[in-house]
């Protein structure tokens, strides 16, 4: 039997080891990890215009060449000194409406034409979701869209981040003939709604909450964007 | 001509060979006979919740592995030096820190991959099997065998849930590693996939009908626990 002061030292030695080797991992591999972030981000941005490339160097200088970042508000004006990269989503949502600072990325594609880029956060069934949403110059049609989750059922919902349900977005419309906002609602196959098909794609059966998830969260993401693009469409 | 004779230098004979007997059951037995799923019956709940699809499975099963390998060997290095009444707190950080380790690394160099396994990777820590075997043969044995005994249990673990997903991926999705493997023609003709099979109550059927299975097989382990 060990006495009690060996007992403490021993918990009091391992403790600090493990402590400093956590420390020093984290540290030095923090670079590291913040760039896979960083270039995560602008994979999906670029996902969200169908743009297929995995190649660390060609995203990187697809996104400097092509996207254009930019801040606006909800009154439909510019904001300056704020840089998209110090924006987080999920805190600007916490505010006020009025009160947001809204990451707006433009993709330059073919024969200059514009797609409006929008990020997307919310809430899934066991986690965080988010994605990114490209609307064309018409302020109406979605190019296309990009999901991903943190910790959703696989088989399940975490089908949000795969490409047969992304695809459903695409030639959707988000504004409907009076240029109301309908946005794209993600429901049941079967179920009976008032829009046309153009504003809805399959819900995933047996994913039923990360599915509203997606639709609240479309939702609540583009609309503030509107006042912006009615804007930019009277301009 | 003249005959070279090499004379041998005698072996230590108190030092046991690499792959001797006992150290070969310590890593094949796991695969089988002692199975830690089905015949331990440690790290069920694990084996409910990332059986879905085969590729996490997989993962899973690499990662614990590694993790139970290098656990068991850094208590058996320490086990002396280790005082009774926290050893498993002992343990407990030990593998907190392993796992912790492969996730930053992970994070750093496989990105893809660690965005997959996020939530999976933490869930070892909490997996029955690592400290199971720690307290049970790692405390007890040299740091060689209780090495290989955590490789040869990550494996028996892995062997469980990757036969799990199959069926599970299969009947559950049509798919397997995300490939499609059943036909479109079945569907034309009314056939569904089933709805039971992605959720976790599949795995313990599945998990009982192997158990049968196995012990219709191996006699050894009629009325083993």
């Amino acid at each position: 039997m060990h006495s009690n002061r060996y007992t403490f030292l021993f918990a009091a030695a391992i403790s600090v080891i493990t402590a400093i080797l956590l420390a020093f991992t984290s540290e030095s591999l923090k670079p590291l990890q913040e760039a896979n972030v960083a270039l995560d981000k602008k994979t999906s941005i670029l996902r969200s215009v169908r743009f297929e490339g995995t190649d660390r160097t060609v995203i990187e200088n697809t996104y400097a060449s092509q996207v254009q970042e930019m801040v606006v508000n909800s009154k439909g004006e510019e904001v300056s000194g704020v840089k998209t990269e110090d924006i987080v989503v999920k805190n600007e949502l916490a505010k006020p409406v009025g009160d947001r600072n809204l990451p707006l990325y433009v993709y330059s594609g073919e024969a200059d034409k514009k797609y409006y880029v929008i990020p997307l956060y919310g809430t899934g069934l066991w986690g965080p979701i988010w994605g990114y949403i490209a609307i064309e110059n018409d302020f109406n049609t979605v190019y296309g869209s990009f999901f991903d989750h943190k910790s959703e059922t696989p088989g399940l919902g975490a089908e949000i981040a795969e490409k047969p349900f992304q695809q459903q977005f695409q030639g959707k419309k988000i504004m409907d003939d009076d240029n109301q906002f309908i946005s794209v609602n993600v429901v049941k196959a079967a179920a009976k709604v008032s829009f046309g098909d153009e504003h809805r794609v399959d819900a995933i059966s047996g994913g039923t909450i990360t599915s509203t998830g997606t639709d609240k969260m479309l939702k609540v993401c583009m609309e503030p964007y509107l006042a912006y693009f009615n804007k930019l469409k009277t301009k | 001509m003249s005959v070279e004779t090499t004379v041998e230098a005698p072996k230590a004979t108190k030092k046991e060979a690499l792959f001797s007997k006992k150290n070969r059951r310590a890593l094949f037995d796991p695969l089988d006979d002692n199975n830690p799923i089905t015949v331990q019956v440690l790290g069920i709940c694990s084996a409910l919740a990332v059986t879905v699809q085969v590729k996490p499975a997989m993962i899973m099963a690499v990662g614990l592995t590694f993790v139970a390998a290098f656990s068991s060997l850094i208590i058996a290095l320490i086990r002396d030096s280790i005082p009774g009444r926290i050893r498993m707190i002992v343990q407990l950080i030990i593998v907190a820190l392993l796992v912790t380790l492969v996730d930053q690394v992970l994070k750093a160099y496989m990105f893809d991959v660690s965005k997959k396994l996020s939530v999976f990777v933490g869930l070892i820590i909490t997996n029955c099997i690592v400290m199971g075997r720690l307290e049970a043969f790692a405390m007890a044995q040299k740091p060689w065998p209780a090495f290989l005994d955590g490789i040869g249990n990550g494996l028996g673990y892995g062997i469980i849930l990757v036969v799990v997903a199959v069926f599970r991926e299969v009947f559950g999705a049509g798919t397997l590693l995300g490939f499609k493997v059943i036909p479109q023609w079945f569907y034309d003709h009314g056939y569904v996939n089933n709805g039971l099979m992605v959720l976790p109550p599949a795995a313990l059927f599945l998990i009982g009908i192997y158990i049968w299975w196995q012990r219709s097989r191996n006699t050894k382990l009629v009325n083993v626990s």
